[in-house]
């Protein structure tokens, strides 16, 4: 039940568009992944994190490659 | 309301973040080297995201999965060439450039997944959903909760939020599927849930459920 309720009521409180969503969720990963309090610096996020699943599977993704960074090509010289 | 966001003021960048932006603004070879470099990040995110979301495409082969990739890298490397303007370097400029293959490929898996699988759009279509007995929305727990959300349905949306409500959170079509399908964009359809949800709230109160909890006291 909570789960269609959710997706029926959304997270009822001040959220972010998906637009803004996509414009801020490097900074709120990278503070996640830093350890900040992400959600303090970025209000509005996890609201909508909570009411969009598109923009929320994209959150899980990127915190993940971004936890995973060490990875990635070298920057150029 | 949007909570205001972004930072005023110059941001300094991480060594890192400098070296990208410095190549991928150089000239010749140095930058052709960075545009390389780049791709193959992008590439990276791109395997990552379609790796992870390869359950929904069973009928795919690799090759036809590795091209998903090479696209959603090459589009994602468009826009963040387009966009270079934009990096405030207010995170590293890997984060900020991940973020778009892992848009691009997310959007190209959920669509090739949802290909020739129909959206119903017709108006009337969400009273069929809606009226099916038992319609998902028997599911709630509270009839009488489910009854008012069913009557908040019909009374107080527009034709357009029931069809957009019914669609992304009923029926789980994804929200970049229907955009493709409606020729508008995720953000407009997320703008047009939100009214509607924001509708449904009110009515709710309205027939006596006064305070509905956040997702955060649901879960």
């Amino acid at each position: 039940m909570s789960g269609l309720l959710n997706r029926l009521l959304g997270p009822g409180e001040p959220e972010f568009s998906c637009e803004a969503c996509f414009d801020e969720l490097d900074r709120y990963v990278d503070l996640e992944v830093a350890g900040a309090d992400a959600d303090r610096e970025v209000p509005g996020m996890r609201a909508h994190l909570a009411g969009c699943p598109a923009c929320a599977e994209e959150h899980l993704s990127l915190r993940a490659l971004a936890a995973a960074d060490g990875d990635a090509p070298e920057a150029p010289a | 309301m949007e909570p205001k966001r972004g930072v005023s003021g110059p941001v300094q960048l991480d060594e890192d973040s400098r070296a990208w932006v410095s190549a991928l603004t150089a000239h010749g070879f140095r930058r052709d080297q960075a545009v390389t470099r780049l791709h193959d990040l992008l590439l990276r995110a791109a395997r990552s995201e379609v790796g992870r979301r390869r359950s929904t495409l069973p009928h795919l082969s690799p090759a036809e999965l590795d091209d998903l990739v090479e696209q959603a890298a090459d589009d994602a490397l468009f826009a963040v060439l387009r966009r270079l303007e934009d990096f405030r370097g207010l995170s590293r400029f890997t984060t900020w450039a991940y973020k778009f293959a892992v848009l691009e490929a997310g959007v190209k898996v959920q669509r090739r997944a949802w290909q020739g699988r129909e959206v119903p759009l017709e108006p009337g279509h969400w009273s069929s959903v809606i009226d099916n007995d038992p319609s998902p929305l028997e599911a709630v727990e509270h009839h009488e909760l489910g009854a008012a959300i069913r009557r908040a349905i019909l009374a107080d949306l527009t034709e357009r939020q029931r069809i957009v409500l019914v669609a992304l959170a009923v029926e789980g079509v994804p929200i970049d599927v229907l955009a493709e399908r409606l020729q508008t964009t995720r953000g407009a359809l997320y703008k047009t849930l939100h009214d509607a949800r924001h509708k449904l709230r009110a009515a709710l109160a309205a027939y006596g459920f006064g305070t509905l909890p956040t997702p955060e006291d649901r879960t």
